[in-house]
């Protein structure tokens, strides 16, 4: 096959070989974008949280009649006591935010108590003794609380101070880079001693940078369940709804008139699939973006080649007639096309890199990364392939005979 | 002429059913694409309240310390209770109203009745007649109602199908907080979007089920917040505070201004209430307010969701894709009836006229483009519609786009048919008729 006979023969059509070229490079840059978004969005569903996912459920108890302090702190016991009773629960706890829910505690951080010392926002998780193994939390580092640590509520609102506190090992390497974090102290109400840091555990929603997701503390406090919700981890994955059921009938059995129900029960899995439903909305949103844009470019390069071979009938005729074979014509339409497509990708690539540099400036995203282009490359490389298949056979099929013909 | 060239093009796109289906199908899809998404931009950047939104105006004060790390320069949303009371106090302008928001358990005033969950606004009296909210029965409140702390409610049309069948409920009592409550009206569905007085709970969705007078709502025994509230500070229990508590903010406020001179004086009086509320050391920042009007206020939070924005720019990047791969169809078309041009030339037809012709058929193109592309915009919304996110209900076809899909069909019909039909008109009478 003689590239230099192909391209002679395109130079004839040079505009229209430049619309091809421009419409490939317009859909691969477009595609290598939208490719890239897709595949932060996914990126981003999948981020682990750090906690035992497919096991845990929550409940949200709504109190109607305030009582006393220490009234709800022995309900929250009782209730506590009850969830746990229940066949398949391994554990149960209170926790004043839940991952995915709406509310969001947090508090600015630093290492030194000067008010101009730079500080963060960093979620607060509160809970009892039992709330890292509800959760599955692990500890990388240091020690968890001890039972003398534990404060209660009123302590904590009267101004408590100098609570130890747990860090994940993402806000340890953030203050403390290498270096161990246990032992040291941060300011985030009062002075806080580092006991421990957790291997994981992140924001209940993305609040800030996207480097923060994964900055959280624990503090040690015994909160009552008007304060947060209950979180339950069950032995077996399969037994949550029976296990929520159970504990809305437990719940329900015992205690003042409060609100209790099945809406504000949920499996942590639900409120995931919920938290991410709008990244999963854009992602399907793009694909069908990605696909409309292939079929476009494929219906351009099926019209332009079938004109070529209609305009071309004669001397594919003559060509026969001299000598070529059926797959000689089939590969220089092939051919032909994948010139075209190499330059489009080409552009496309360029063009990709603008879009990016854009989408960067405007939308806050990350660079495009390298191994997008080949990826693109290749999608607009296949496209162009099979589009052109058709009107490439029926050239194919054009008989010598033509050439004896006149017009 | 016209009609001429209009048969002509008939018979030419005839020919060639396939080329001229593709070029159709090309423009449908970037019309449908397009549309779509404008439709969706145009019903999130709506106007909530025409006719009411050039009256209404947003005050924000700030009463922030003077160094608090990491704040933003613009004062915060909504106003402190001291700052919120105090406003309403201030009694210059026609209406205002001054509301937060939460949920609250409400059951029947019966014995055993379950309880369930409703979301509330409380706020004053003026809130209904400020923003227009139709009554089916009853009315709002009164000021007097306001400064007795009654307790009195006003439900949704939906509350009240829930509670009382849909019944005239004025007069009847419910129980909300453990407190007995009577309704005074029954608003019609009232949801305006974007929902502007209140963005903390996002700009697009649900509106509330009742509404309570602010000052008996505060009185209520109630864990269930004050709205979101804002906190500064060093603060160890955040989220759990007194809702007078002087570092947070919680209330949005409204007001209403008639004329541009009300405006004016209302500026001013902030700018005072600031400076006096500086000088008593209250406010430790220079007096620093923001009046906005409704429209202002929306552009100023951005509320059109970002991804929105980016489909938006998507879609007509579709669509431009769509135009060059039109344009190149167009060139093949054209050039494939260079011998008939020529006869046509060479007969004494001139380049303009050969040029109209063949603009003729790309307006034709456009047409059918513009007609094949409304399904598929219908088809867009109802996929839009389906995905679960809060402003997927108000994406719904409007008669208005109809006229804007064509007008845009048959506009980027006749751009990707200029250089074609260009080109077209250039061919040499002569060279094409000896080839014949």
């Amino acid at each position: 096959m003689h590239f230099r006979h192909i391209l002679s023969a395109l130079g004839r059509h040079r505009i229209a070989v430049g619309l091809l070229v421009l419409e490939i490079a317009f859909s691969c840059a477009v595609v290598c974008n939208a490719l890239f978004l897709i595949g932060s969005r996914l990126e981003r569903m999948q981020r682990p949280t750090g906690v035992d996912e497919a096991h845990l459920v929550e409940m949200f108890i709504g109190s109607v009649t305030r009582g006393s302090a220490d009234a709800v702190m022995a309900q929250t016991r009782t209730d506590l006591a009850a969830l746990r009773a229940i066949p398949g629960v391994a554990n149960a706890s209170v926790v004043n935010q839940t991952l995915f829910g709406n509310s969001l505690n947090a508090s600015g951080v630093s290492l030194s108590d000067e008010a101009k010392a730079p500080s963060i926002p960093v979620t607060q998780y509160m809970g009892d003794a039992q709330l890292a193994d509800t959760l599955g939390l692990k500890l990388v580092d240091g020690q968890w609380f001890k039972p003398d640590e534990f404060i209660t509520e009123e302590q904590l609102e009267s101004g408590h101070s100098g609570l130890p506190v747990i860090i994940t090992k993402a806000l340890a390497d953030h203050f403390f880079p290498g270096q161990s974090a246990v032992g040291k102290t941060i300011h985030a109400f009062g002075t806080n001693r580092v006991v421990g840091v957790l291997d994981r555990l992140v924001q209940p929603h993305d609040s800030g940078p996207a480097e923060y997701y994964g900055y959280a503390m624990l503090f040690p406090v015994n909160l009552p369940y008007t304060e947060g919700a209950y979180v339950i981890r069950v032995r077996d994955a399969a037994q949550r709804a029976a296990v929520l059921q159970g504990a809305l009938r437990a719940l329900k059995a015992d205690g003042p008139l409060r609100l209790i129900s099945p809406k504000y029960a949920f499996t942590l899995e639900s409120q995931r699939d919920k938290y991410y439903r709008n990244d999963r909305a854009m992602a399907w949103m793009l694909v069908g973006v990605c696909l409309l844009l292939l079929v476009v470019t494929a219906v351009g390069i099926v019209g332009l080649t079938s004109f070529w071979v209609a305009q071309r009938r004669r001397q594919i005729g003559i060509r026969r007639a001299i000598g070529a074979t059926r797959g000689d014509i089939l590969r220089y339409f092939q051919t032909e096309n994948f010139l075209i497509a190499t330059l489009g990708i080409a552009l496309g690539m360029v063009l990709a890199f603008g879009l990016n540099l854009l989408l960067m400036r405007h939308y806050e995203l990350g660079r495009l990364p390298g191994y997008y282009f080949p990826v693109g490359a290749i999608v607009l490389w296949l496209l162009g392939q099979l589009a052109v298949l058709g009107p490439a056979l029926r050239a194919a099929a054009v008989p010598p005979v033509v050439a004896t013909r006149s017009v | 002429m016209f009609a001429y060239y209009l048969d002509l093009a008939w018979r030419s796109l005839k020919r060639t059913p396939i080329l001229a289906g593709l070029m159709v199908l090309a423009i449908a899809l970037g019309i449908g694409a397009s549309i779509t998404m404008l439709t969706v931009l145009r019903n999130l950047s709506g106007n909530p309240l025409p006719g009411r939104s050039e009256v209404l105006f947003h005050p924000q004060v700030d009463p922030r310390p003077a160094d608090l790390p990491g704040a933003k320069e613009e004062p915060p949303d909504d106003l402190t209770y001291l700052d919120a009371v105090n406003l309403y106090q201030l009694g210059i302008a026609p209406r205002r109203a001054v509301m937060s928001s939460n949920w609250l358990p409400v059951r029947k005033d019966a014995p055993d009745s379950p309880l369930a969950m409703f979301s509330d606004r409380a706020t004053t009296a003026d809130f209904f007649a400020m923003f227009g909210v139709p009554f089916v029965y009853g009315s709002a409140w009164s000021a007097q109602d306001d400064a007795n702390h009654a307790q009195v409610v006003v439900l949704s049309r939906a509350m009240n199908q829930k509670l009382f069948g849909g019944e005239n409920s004025v007069g009847k009592t419910l129980v909300i907080a453990t407190k007995t409550f009577r309704v005074a009206g029954v608003v019609d569905d009232w949801n305006p979007q974007p929902h502007f007085y209140d963005l903390n709970g996002g700009a697009y969705g649900k509106g509330e089920q009742m509404y309570l007078p602010f000052f008996t709502w505060l009185d209520l025994p109630q864990d269930y917040g004050y709205g979101p509230m804002q906190c500064w500070g060093n603060d160890p229990n955040a989220g759990t505070h007194d809702p007078k508590a002087k570092q947070c903010t919680w209330a949005q406020f409204w007001v209403q201004l008639d004329t541009p001179a009300q405006v004016a004086d209302y500026r001013a009086a902030l700018n005072q209430y600031s400076a006096q509320q500086h000088q008593l050391g209250r406010y430790q920042r220079a007096p620093d307010v923001r009046l906005r009007g409704l429209l202002d206020w929306l552009d100023a939070k951005h509320v059109i969701p970002v991804t929105v924005r980016m489909q938006t720019w998507i879609a007509f990047g579709v669509l431009l894709i769509c135009l060059v791969n039109t344009v190149g169809l167009m060139v093949a078309k054209f050039l494939r009836k260079s011998g008939e041009i020529g006869v046509r030339r060479a007969l004494g037809a001139s380049r303009r006229a050969v040029f109209t012709q063949c603009l003729v058929e790309a307006g034709v193109i456009g047409v059918a483009g513009g007609l094949l592309g409304l399904p598929l915009a219908w088809l867009g919304l109802w996929m839009v519609r389906q995905q679960p996110v809060s402003f997927a209900a108000s994406a719904h076809f409007e008669p208005s786009m109809l006229g804007a899909a064509l007008a845009l069909a048959v506009l980027s019909a006749l751009a990707a048919g200029v250089w074609p039909a260009l080109r077209a008109s250039s061919v040499a009478p002569a060279l094409q008729v000896k080839s014949l």
